[in-house]
């Protein structure tokens, strides 16, 4: 049955983005050479596969110190206070989420009535409607999926291993920079993995919080799909971008099993 | 009098190098917590706003917004097919993934491997090329998007969350408890009731709440299946915040965010939440 609903609605995607006209009369690859000799789209994908990663790297920056912490919390309860937190955003709906970023960074947001009360800026900074903006609210939205493969990780590192390096002299530093994150390295390649492929195709963040200005591929699709009414097109649109995620994640995951191959050498 | 002192030196540079590197991450751990909870504080302060803008910090407070929901027809439809649909969803996605995963967790045959990766992969693939996708298929059958539709096709990207969470209890389970059970003349049916299913329930109830929110929360698929008469709360709400900002989409989403609250608490209570996700 789950063949039947994923992968048949897969197949004939892939079909209609090789056919001329939504009723799948003549066969074409004009689709794709069409999308290949736009820079235009081109350039759209190349922008929603950077942002994948701004916003990736931004989550790891504050996601391994919230595994960190959280590993090493003295009580359990701080742990699964910590961890609550961290999983509430993911919990809220996504367009709930977003509606409060927009009341956050809009013109007369929090932000800007800080920044103008301090004297910050003498008028008020256009957050919504920038990738500064998009990328802060992708980190917010997606940060679980960065904290808690480290977090599993990291738990099962053997304490003593911290404790033989403490022993033979390295400062904490060096024990987080040679024990610490090699052992987790695991943990922190799994969750770039899942960040990437949430951010790249998070729809509503970046159609809300980017306007219409920003075209990523999720709105690109979207709208040549219902506002343009070319399926065919679309379907390719989807085939691309399906296969550029499925390739950096590929490549992420082959990262992995090398790292984890490292680790047991 | 060298030699008493240098441990003791040595001993303060470690303090120190500890000291800043925790520092650092409190630090960094403490902003994110503030970025992480910001928006939820917020729309809930919002909510209570007692003008008609959606300026913070609101002038006033009141009870309006919520009020004004009384009457919001549109929206309570939306929210009454959002749960209907998430209940249907739940319930088929526990179902089959439970049964999924323990098919997969007693092969070991490099096929059911191979289903298992095709299980999870809705999980990293974009849900709206899967979501106009569906469209496609639902057309080339013959058929017009409707609730059932819209509900298999919230399945195939909730399945995921259940298998995830019951394959982890299942790698727990000892077998021994299982062969213990059938040579005690347990018939596998009974085995699967008193002995398999008390020891992952809470992989699965887990699973069920993830599922569960991943179809209310659900707009990518929705956004191509669902028509005016199956409009869900999400999309509804989207498109009032991309038409017109007003504050009954503030109070709409306080109460969202204490809905997700309780829920949450609830799950912690009976599933262990934090600790299934682990």
């Amino acid at each position: 049955m789950f063949v039947a609903f994923f992968l048949s609605p897969l197949a004939v995607l892939v079909g209609l983005s090789l056919h001329a006209e939504a009723a799948m009369q003549t066969w074409t690859i004009g689709n794709y050479t069409k999308f290949l000799a736009d820079r235009f789209n081109l350039s759209i994908l190349w922008d929603t596969l950077l942002l994948g990663v701004k916003a990736t790297l931004v989550c790891l920056v504050f996601g391994y110190p919230i595994a960190w912490v959280s590993a090493r919390a003295d009580r359990p309860r701080w742990q699964s206070i910590l961890l609550f937190i961290v999983i509430l955003p993911i919990m809220t709906s996504v367009v709930v989420r977003t509606f409060a970023w927009i009341v956050i960074l809009g013109r007369q947001g929090i932000l800007n009535q800080i920044a103008l009360g301090l004297n910050l800026t003498d008028e008020p900074v256009r957050l919504l409607f920038t990738e500064v903006g998009v990328v802060l609210v992708l980190a917010q939205v997606q940060m679980p999926l960065m904290v808690l493969p480290i977090l599993t990780v990291m738990s099962r590192i053997d304490p003593n291993l911290l404790d033989a390096s403490r022993a033979l002299g390295a400062g904490e530093w060096r024990t987080l920079w040679r024990v610490t994150i090699p052992l987790s390295l695991p943990g922190v390649i799994a969750g770039c993995i899942l960040t990437y492929a949430a951010c790249v195709t998070a729809f509503v963040t970046q159609t809300l919080i980017g306007g219409a200005r920003l075209i990523y591929m999720p709105l690109h699709i979207y709208s040549q799909a219902i506002g343009a009414n070319n399926w065919p097109f679309a379907a390719a649109l989807s085939v691309i971008f399906m296969l550029a995620v499925l390739a950096i994640v590929y490549a992420l995951s082959l990262l992995a099993t090398l790292s984890r191959t490292h680790v047991h050498a | 009098m060298s030699t008493p002192d240098a441990p003791r030196l040595r001993r303060h540079r470690i303090d120190w190098e500890a000291a800043s590197l925790e520092l650092l991450f409190k630090a960094l751990t403490a902003l994110a917590v503030l970025f992480l909870l910001a928006p939820s504080v917020i729309v809930i302060l919002t909510s209570f706003t007692s003008s008609a803008s959606l300026k913070f910090p609101p002038p006033g407070l009141s009870l309006r917004w919520y009020v004004a929901l009384f009457d919001a027809d549109q929206m309570q439809r939306a929210a009454w097919n959002s749960l209907q649909v998430a209940f249907w969803t739940t319930l088929i996605s526990v179902t089959l993934g439970t049964a999924a995963s323990l098919a997969i967790a007693r092969s070991s045959s490099p096929w059911i491997r191979a289903a298992d990766v095709l299980f999870m992969s809705p999980l990293v693939l974009p849900a709206l090329a899967f979501g106009f996708a569906s469209l496609i298929f639902v057309y080339r059958l013959g058929f017009r998007p409707n609730l059932p539709f819209l509900v298999l096709a919230h399945v195939v990207v909730c399945v995921p969350f259940v298998l995830r969470t019951t394959l982890a209890a299942l790698t727990q389970l000892d077998p021994a408890l299982l062969d213990a059970s059938t040579s005690l003349g347990a018939s596998p049916w009974m085995t699967f009731r008193r002995v398999t299913l008390p020891l992952i329930g809470r992989g699965v109830a887990a699973g069920g709440f993830l599922a569960f929110m991943a179809s209310f929360d659900n707009v990518p698929v929705s956004l191509f299946l669902a028509d005016e008469r199956t409009e869900v709360l999400p999309i509804h709400l989207w498109q009032q915040i991309e038409t017109n900002l007003d504050v009954r989409t503030a109070a709409a989403s306080g109460l969202i965010v204490l809905f997700t609250l309780v829920l949450m608490i609830a799950a912690e209570r009976f599933a262990g939440l934090t600790r299934q996700l682990r």
